[in-house]
């Protein structure tokens, strides 16, 4: 019968102190290719074909040609599965930081 | 592709499937499909991870007997079926009365396929905004 | 005189929305009923409004713990219809990123179970262990939980040598750590009190109710799956967990063999993966049905497709692994006291949100 099994691990983290970053003042910076937000940096670029918004599976996207040329990323419906990124045929979309 | 092992009819589905229990078959699952005109009705089993498939056939609105007095597992879906397509299983170990996963002021028969209706996704609300705008 | 006590859905021990109306005479229950609907969303009937490329990425979001499962057996399921050969080395991607998934769902269930009993402190610690495989899932995908690394004809995303050395030197930790949990977990006194002899159910039951994945190996089952060698499993060694007690230290005692059965999984996989393309172009529209099946964390998933020669699906329908586990969940919990079905229900490991879908 084996009581105090959790024992060396109380005292091993008594002794290490917080595992846990203090969050707004420590930040781990994020893993390269991290899924954040979807960012068109170079508007110059778009062509405005609306591959994006017709691969998108949660209509985040929208893209007008008439009257004006326009394209709209909707940052709550998106689901950042990145099938828009991967479409592009222009590449001009990629993923940025989460906190833009 | 999935090969249908039997195509089975009302009255013979639930002996079917008794004696399929009967010799070790383990139930998996039940698939229902709008066909339009009718439902088809998989019956799945399970034996040495190969799968055994009964279809039945049934006109709509469709009123189905039930095969979970044989086999309880069937009871759950039996009652989900008869939530989402408005298919009625008779002699249910427990009716939930079409209201298992459906809330009472949900849609009727939500999966069943009207004639004439299609479904449409809706639109972003930022490209909606704008139509209201101009 | 026999009353009746709704159990859930809003209840300190679970995760997630489920109501049992348990009815009890005493302490000891008598008979439970399930009540759900409370998360139905309706996916299988959205999923016919989406072109099949896109529910990829819907179908993931039935599960926010197998998402990624969810998404390669659909995937293969489409692959299935259309005749697709998909690449080596995207065979071996989806095994490593699945087992990812299978640590990461044990981890929690293991955590919830020790919360249902009652040793927080447990709980924290078997969670800490899980963000080594959060890290190696974000770094290798980009994403935490929901991969999208799944697409129609291989994999979206490649495991390069630096993300792999990532991954191995997170799962020497996980290995580490999580031989302490383990030990807490089935030698402690107090645990044990918890556990053993609670929630049996036995082979004949298990397998007349359609039990599936650990709660069908902790009755002594030999019911995996893998074992069909979808994927690249079939090049794989391993071997399915069974254990013969049929209780709740059963399936605990399963489901920590597994986690380190899936660390050895993922290096054979990363250590084996073959220098070929990642995807496997296609053309048309899948036409024709498919049943596909796939072992999740929880169990045998199956997805029933059928496609019409256009885009969209003619109709997609999933039988997630917890809605087989209902009807035996059930049967433990008749007979069982009222303090124990905490304990009973998280064994099982529910997943209500992949039930309702």
């Amino acid at each position: 019968m084996k009581i105090v099994v959790m024992l060396k691990t109380l005292l091993f983290n008594l002794l290490k102190g917080p595992v846990t970053r203090k969050y707004p003042y420590e930040e781990r910076p994020p893993f390269p290719g991290e899924r954040g937000v979807i960012l068109m940096p170079d508007e110059s670029k778009c062509i405005y074909c609306g591959i994006c918004a017709r691969k998108c599976p949660s209509n985040a996207l929208t893209v007008t040609r008439t009257p004006e040329k326009e394209w709209k990323y909707e940052r709550f419906r998106c689901i950042l599965c990145g099938a828009c990124v991967e479409a592009c045929p222009k590449k001009c979309l990629e993923f940025g930081d989460r906190k833009k | 592709m999935m090969k249908i092992n039997e195509e089975v009819s009302l009255e013979t589905v639930v002996g079917k499937a008794a004696s399929l229990l009967f010799s070790e078959y383990r139930f998996v699952t039940m698939t229902t499909v709008d066909c339009d005109e009718y439902f088809d009705i998989y019956y799945h089993f399970d034996k040495n991870y190969e799968l055994y498939t009964l279809r039945l056939k049934v006109e709509k609105p469709g009123v189905v007997p039930s095969i979970s007095k044989a086999c309880f597992a069937a009871l759950i879906i039996e009652n989900e079926i008869q939530d989402l397509f408005g298919i009625t299983f008779t002699g249910l170990v427990v009716d939930y009365e079409k209201h298992f996963l459906l809330a009472p002021d949900a849609p009727e028969k939500p999966f069943c396929h009207v004639p004439g209706v299609k479904i449409t996704t809706v639109d972003s609300p930022a490209a909606k905004k704008d139509e209201v705008a101009k | 005189m026999s009353m009746i006590v709704p159990f859930g859905p809003q209840h300190p021990v679970l995760p997630e929305p489920l109501q049992l109306r348990l009815e009890i005479v005493d302490e000891t229950v008598v008979s439970a009923l399930p009540v759900i609907g409370y998360v139905h969303r309706g996916l299988e009937r959205l999923a016919e409004q989406k072109d099949f490329q896109q529910d990829t990425y819907l179908i993931e979001h039935i599960c926010g713990i197998c998402s990624f499962m969810h998404s390669t057996t659909y995937c293969t399921g489409i692959e299935e219809i259309m005749n697709i050969e998909i690449p080596e080395r995207a065979k071996y991607l989806r095994v490593a990123w699945s087992e990812m998934h299978r640590i990461h769902s044990h981890l929690l269930a293991l955590g919830l179970l020790a919360d249902a009993f009652g040793f927080e402190s447990l709980f924290y610690q078997i969670w800490r262990t899980r963000e080594h495989i959060m890290d190696a899932m974000e770094y290798t995908t980009g994403g935490r939980v929901m991969l999208s690394a799944a697409c129609v004809g291989g994999v979206r995303k490649d495991i390069n040598e630096e993300q792999k050395q990532f991954v191995l030197e997170k799962l020497a930790l996980i290995e580490a750590e999580f031989k302490e949990e383990a030990h807490v977990l089935l030698d402690d006194y107090t645990v044990k009190a918890r556990t053993v002899g609670v929630g049996v159910l036995d082979a004949k039951t298990a397998y007349e109710r359609g039990a599936v994945g650990p709660t069908a190996r902790a009755s002594g089952l030999k019911m995996d799956h893998r074992m069909t060698g979808y994927f690249a499993y079939d090049k794989l060694d391993f071997e399915p967990v069974v254990e013969n007690d049929c209780d709740a230290y059963a399936r605990t005692k399963v489901r920590i063999r597994e986690v380190f059965q899936s660390i050895d999984l993922i290096r054979q996989a990363l250590s084996a993966l073959p220098d070929t393309p990642l995807k496997t172009a296609f053309k048309g529209n899948p036409n024709g049905e498919a049943a596909v099946r796939a072992e999740q964390p929880r169990g045998e998933v199956i997805y029933y497709l059928k496609g019409n020669g256009t885009d969209k699906l003619a109709r997609c329908r999933v039988r997630t692994p917890t809605f087989a586990n209902v009807a035996p969940m059930l049967h433990m919990l008749n007979g069982c006291s009222l303090a124990n079905v905490g304990v009973i229900v998280l064994s099982v490991d529910p997943c209500i949100s992949c039930t309702e879908r």
